[in-house]
């Protein structure tokens, strides 16, 4: 029998303006600060790994981004991962990266995914394979993040595929880009990211900062095109758990920008874990102060444990409660 | 070749006004393409594309060429075929992620626009590719579409055209999915 009383992915009634029913997009209307927080995908197919680290990261963020095997590492897919909290009545951010499917099967995977409940997409152009555990696979690049951003608006607004057939009912999403402000072309990553806007993002997620002086030269950059007045930016953040992690991540992890004195830093302390901790503490006080920063993205790869402290410690979470997660009489499971 | 690539986008705003002009002349040409029949001067035009633009530009013949809104380097030479600008993993040298012996195509291309001393056209959004024209001559395309010719000319104007389209290409539009 199937008792189900109350549907924990439904969405919130509808706002004007707003282009989902989803908690994330009101809590950055709203003008609150908003926290994301990265769920580290697992290599099980038991749906426990999933709900425990989700428990772990819902008491202090609006939405979990669950990732697309990122890094080029395979592990648990987006789409399972959303499929498994938006039914638990998660917030989920589902990341979309180019490299593994082509247009047929990701216009098809934002049906299945709105359909499930997931309010939040973010595209990105995902990894190379030479960088993952199976650089021997095809890459697929077949939209990049902003082509595909494009695609995902024009099904959304204008309730069509790209072959321009209907959509009866047009996936309610708001829709997310990435931004690297860290590495080259430097002078010319805002503009890039005004055309991923223009494409259709309407929040933006960054890269790990350690630079705050860059990240500001990148905003001041952002503002002077008004870009932090058409989307929302959410600037990563994340523990380093070592010095000696941070320069393995930042030989190895493409994209990431460590700078010396982050590293040492580091070196210097007695507890490099607890330095660590409080680094990404002193990174989100600084950043929060940052004109045009709507918000913060939480990636603490194997250490989910801190994100809780970290966010609290730093104080942005403090006169609201975040949008938590299922009620505790949520039934979870249907049976049939 | 990779050096005549780079010294092309040292010399983008050249190469440019040079290839707008040459486009020019193939509109111009129109009526002589038309009588040699579109159709024949198509596997011509390829070859000589491919010699002119895979020396200059390493060219990948994807058949709709955006080199001008690309600061005159070659997207398709990316090893994720990004055509609206880099991504994240770009080397702090400006080198490629992917291929670390290689400048970042769009490292390239943000110098190569602002050699051309005009980042208007960068900034235009780029679609997907449409993988049936890889390996056709974009510069016919751009003729073929000035022109209006083939599948550029009007379509009859009486029933509404896309959904006749449409019809036409979905042997049963109302069981879609159910072909199998
Ligand atoms: S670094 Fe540049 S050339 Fe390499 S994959 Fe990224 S965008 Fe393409």
């Amino acid at each position: 029998m199937s008792e189900l009383h109350f549907d924990p992915a439904a969405p919130l009634p509808h706002l004007p303006g707003h282009s989902s029913g989803g908690r994330l997009e009101r809590i950055l209307r709203a003008g609150k600060f908003a926290v994301t927080a990265e769920l580290n995908p697992p290599d099980s197919a038991d749906p426990r790994d999933v709900y425990d680290r989700a428990l772990v990261l819902s008491e202090v963020c609006d939405a979990i981004n669950a990732t697309d095997a990122s890094g080029a590492n395979c592990h648990m897919s987006s789409v399972g991962i959303c499929s498994l909290l938006t039914r638990a009545g998660y917030a989920v951010i589902m990341q979309i990266s180019c490299r593994d499917r082509n247009r047929i099967a990701i216009q098809g995977d934002v049906l299945g995914a709105a359909a499930m409940g997931v309010q939040n997409i973010l595209c990105l152009t995902g990894d190379g394979v030479q960088a993952g555990d199976q650089p021997e696979a095809k890459p697929v690049f077949d939209f990049d993040s902003t082509s595909l951003l494009k695609c995902i608006r024009g099904m959304r607004d204008e309730g069509k595929f790209l072959s321009g057939r209907k959509i009866t009912v047009p996936p309610r999403v708001f829709l997310g880009g990435a931004a690297n402000p860290f590495v080259p072309p430097l002078d010319h990553r805002a503009i890039h990211i005004g055309k991923k806007i223009a494409a259709g993002a309407q929040f933006i997620q960054t890269q790990y900062c350690y630079d705050v002086p860059m990240l500001r030269k990148f905003m001041a950059k952002v503002r002077e095109q008004g870009l932090h007045e058409k989307a929302f930016f959410l600037i990563g953040v994340g523990p380093l758990p070592s010095s000696k992690t941070a320069r393995w991540m930042r030989s190895n992890v493409p994209g990431v920008h460590i700078p010396d004195a982050v590293i040492e830093r580091m070196e210097k302390s007695k507890n490099e874990k607890a330095e660590g901790k409080q680094l990404a503490i002193d990174l989100i006080q600084e950043i929060k102060e940052i004109e045009g920063v709507h918000g913060i993205h939480v990636m603490a790869y194997r250490q989910e444990e801190f994100v809780n402290e970290i966010i609290h410690a730093s104080g942005v979470m403090k006169n609201r409660q975040p949008s938590r997660a299922p009620r505790p009489e949520t039934p979870i499971s249907i049976s049939a | 070749m990779y050096a005549v690539r780079l010294w092309s986008v040292r010399h983008a705003k050249g190469l440019n006004r040079f290839y707008k002009a040459f486009e020019r002349v193939l509109v111009a040409l129109h009526p002589l393409w038309n009588r040699i029949g579109y159709d024949k001067v198509e596997r011509p035009f390829q070859v000589m594309e491919q010699a002119t633009k895979g020396f200059l530009f390493d060219c990948q013949m994807c058949g709709q060429c955006a080199l001008s809104s690309t600061g005159m380097s070659c997207p398709m030479n990316c090893p994720k075929t990004l055509r609206n600008g880099p991504c994240g993993g770009v080397r702090p040298n400006g080198h490629c992620e992917v291929k670390p012996e290689m400048k970042c195509v769009w490292v390239q291309g943000w110098m190569g626009a602002e050699n051309m001393g005009d980042l208007s056209k960068i900034k235009d959004v780029q679609v997907q590719v449409d993988n049936r024209l890889k390996g056709k001559s974009s510069w016919l395309r751009v003729v073929r579409m000035e022109k209006k010719v083939g599948e550029f000319a009007p379509k009859p104007p009486k029933a509404p055209p896309a959904k006749k389209a449409d019809a036409a290409a979905a042997p049963k539009p109302a069981g879609e999915g159910k072909a199998a």
